[in-house]
């Protein structure tokens, strides 16, 4: 199982990382910096902070953390979907 | 039982734990010492990682950072654990598959030239070396404060215990000690923590506390609002606004994501792991162990700046606590009573015409020599007196170090004295991790990169371990040299140089080597020496030869010039390689087989 079109593999492991950077760069920079000030008064705040500022001292760290929970999943998905799981 | 006694038994254990560890796993082999012979489990890998990450300044001045500039030091919260991010879907899976014990290795490889490999190697030193002179002076630091011992012989007790397990253990034994040191981290760091938060907001989870409401005194008021009023009223701007520009906090921001992404000693920690697979598992491990304390010091950095102010502000100093007493004894904290009478008081900038905020003239407080007459060391009130003149130009006069707030939470909350204690190893063991970490990237660049690679290639595998003993033995002398006599302004600047230096070099260079597969070698080495030189003569230009803040490019303190660095690397790199052509079919066989992420071959020498 060793070469399944590691061009495909490749391919689908850029749109994973790219579409991942995506969300890391709005929930950090986005929501954290560029928009906070727009977020703190348009959006509900978080108990009693105000969104951007949440989001900036919290909310993005949280985020980190699921997008590398998504990436483990989503490339162990793929990885098997390409037959390049160990069989351990 | 005294509290000295209570801290020597805690730290006395913490480190009799350390040094049984590193002796039960000596390393014996260059695969041993090098990568800890590739067979750590992804999950202890992650607290090793998240314990040789954070550093004796993360744990202990983050906090007061946080408490001093409030939403402005959101850069170094995101920027620390974002970096995580690109580290694992852009870096280490890659790197690993490839299968090189070092850094510099992988760069030697990839650009195929002994020179780029000793560009990398100049590099890594430079990081390591400005990174652990740091952590040596804050564990003289802690030392000489704890037992009462002066801070250079504490550098030596310090330097001699990393040498005993990260020199004799190498890698292999560094990984065992730093699981344990993590969780003497992560206890001692959010312990504090909830006691603080309980007291203050009647909420056991201090993220929930800041963000629900103020518990002390007649009527609840949500507890940022009642930090807003606070900071408002003293004369700084409000807590959960910044002043910082947008433009210079963004390429903080990215600068410090990209440096750590690009710093050698916690990518090879990901070596350690076993394939592809476990890599990325090991880092999602590591990012959430390092969210357990990041998440946990915006939470003490408000509620003890809070504390902080209720209790010392217009209070009069004879009814001061003793905790303030003892922190203005070692020169942590100092009070001038401008206005003679008698009470402490605390303002901010915008008090005065003059804009600042500072108690006396210069940056931290002199004291006069200790056999001056009484009347220069104790002031009417019974306080401690400084030798720096006072600065009259705004009302206030409290002065306070960053890193009190950890320091001194404890303290302020009431806290028992085991709590101190563990905060005291915790700390302890911040300074010992990251400096075993950093030790070992140094020595193996030296032995491995160095003198196998480059100097002397006919070595043999025992001779490469003890190359590296004898590098790392030579390392922590200069460090400790440098810790006992720091260049001051030298290592107060470590994050601007070690994460600059890192975004600029390393992070493009890899990025490009991984995804990149016709970045030929004349690209890299441009690149890379145009983005470290540009960053480095930028930091120095404004932190030593007096550069003024008002020429600054964009308005980029040199904290965030790295980020423009990192640019210049890349479009440098792509623009010589338009013109040289692409790299060897080999070299792009090499690149291709790197994304496959199949059995990994283990590290061959």
């Amino acid at each position: 199982m060793q070469d399944k079109d590691p061009l495909a593999h490749r391919l689908s492991c850029l749109k994973i990382t790219l579409s991942l950077l995506a969300i890391w760069f709005m929930v950090s920079f986005g929501a954290g910096i560029l928009l906070r000030d727009w977020l703190d008064v348009n959006f509900p705040s978080v108990g009693s902070a105000p969104f951007g500022f949440w989001m900036a001292q919290q909310g993005s760290i949280i985020g980190f953390i699921l997008i590398l929970i998504s990436y483990v999943y989503l490339m162990n998905r793929l990885d098997r979907k390409h037959g390049y799981s160990e069989e351990r | 039982m005294s509290q000295d006694t209570i801290n020597f038994i805690f730290i006395g254990l913490s480190f009799a734990l350390y040094i049984g560890i590193a002796v039960r796993s000596r390393a014996e082999s260059t695969k041993e010492y090098y990568t800890a012979g590739g067979g750590v489990s992804p999950f202890a890998n992650g607290m090793a990682t998240a314990a040789d990450w954070m550093s004796a300044a993360t744990f202990i001045s983050m906090a007061g950072t946080v408490a001093i500039s409030g939403y402005d030091a959101s850069r170094f919260l995101m920027g620390w654990t974002g970096g995580f991010v690109l580290l694992t879907v852009l870096m280490v899976p890659y790197l690993r598959k490839f299968g090189k014990a070092t850094v510099p290795d992988f760069v030697g490889d990839r650009y195929y030239s002994k020179f780029a490999r000793f560009v990398a190697v100049i590099c890594a030193i430079f990081i390591c070396m400005t990174y652990i002179m740091g952590q040596m002076r804050g564990v003289g630091v802690v030392f000489s404060q704890l037992f009462g011992i002066s801070i250079p012989f504490g550098v030596i007790i310090g330097a001699s215990i990393v040498f005993v397990y990260a020199g004799l253990g190498g890698m292999k034994g560094i990984t065992y000690t730093q699981v344990a040191q993590y969780c003497v981290m992560a206890f001692a760091y959010t312990i504090p923590a909830i006691f603080i938060a309980m007291a203050m907001t009647g909420n056991v989870i201090p993220q929930l506390g800041l963000i629900g409401d103020y518990t002390v005194g007649e009527q609840t008021v949500p507890f940022l609002q009642k930090l807003n009023n606070i900071n408002i009223e003293l004369g700084f701007q409000e807590y959960t606004s910044g002043k910082m520009s947008t433009i210079n906090m963004f390429c903080i921001t990215a600068a410090l994501m990209c440096g750590t992404a690009g710093l050698p000693h916690v990518i090879v920690r990901f070596f350690t792991v076993k394939d592809v697979r476990s890599v990325r598992c090991s880092a999602a491990w590591t990012l959430s162990f390092i969210a357990v304390i990041y998440l946990t010091a915006p939470t003490i950095g408000a509620f003890s700046r809070v504390n902080l102010i209720e209790k010392l502000h217009e209070t009069n100093y004879t009814e001061a606590p003793t905790w303030f007493i003892d922190f203005e004894a070692t020169g942590q904290m100092a009070w001038v009573d401008k206005n003679n009478d008698g009470k402490i008081q605390y303002f901010g900038p915008t008090k005065s015409q003059a804009g600042t905020n500072s108690v006396f003239k210069g940056k931290s407080p002199v004291y006069p020599p200790s056999d001056a007459p009484n009347s220069q060391l104790i002031g009417s009130n019974g306080e401690r007196l400084l030798a720096s003149k006072a600065d009259f130009s705004n009302p206030n006069e409290l002065w306070f170090g960053t890193d009190i707030m950890v320091m001194a939470n404890p303290y302020m909350a009431g806290l028992p004295m085991w709590v101190i204690a563990l905060l005291m190893a915790g700390c302890i063991a911040a300074a010992l991790s990251t400096a075993a970490g950093l030790l070992l990237v140094l020595s193996t660049s030296i032995s491995h990169d160095l003198i196998k690679k480059i100097i002397k290639p006919a070595l043999s595998d025992r001779e490469e371990v003890n190359y590296a003993r004898i590098a790392s033995f030579v390392a922590l002398v200069v460090a400790a040299y440098f810790g006992i006599n720091p260049p001051s302004a030298f290592i107060a600047k470590t994050v601007a140089f070690a994460f600059g230096l890192a975004a600029s070099s390393f992070f493009p260079t890899l990025l490009m080597g991984i995804f990149s597969s016709k970045m030929n070698k004349y690209g890299a080495i441009a690149g890379m020496l145009s983005g470290i030189s540009f960053t480095v003569s930028y930091i120095v230009y404004f932190q030593f030869l007096g550069g003024q803040p008002d020429q600054y490019l964009f308005g980029i303190t040199p904290e965030g010039i790295g980020f423009v660095g990192m640019l210049l690397n890349f479009s440098v790199a792509l623009f010589v390689k338009l013109f040289t052509g692409d790299a060897p079919e080999y070299v792009q066989k090499m690149v291709a087989e790197i994304h496959i992420p199949s059995k990994s071959t283990q590290s061959q020498k």
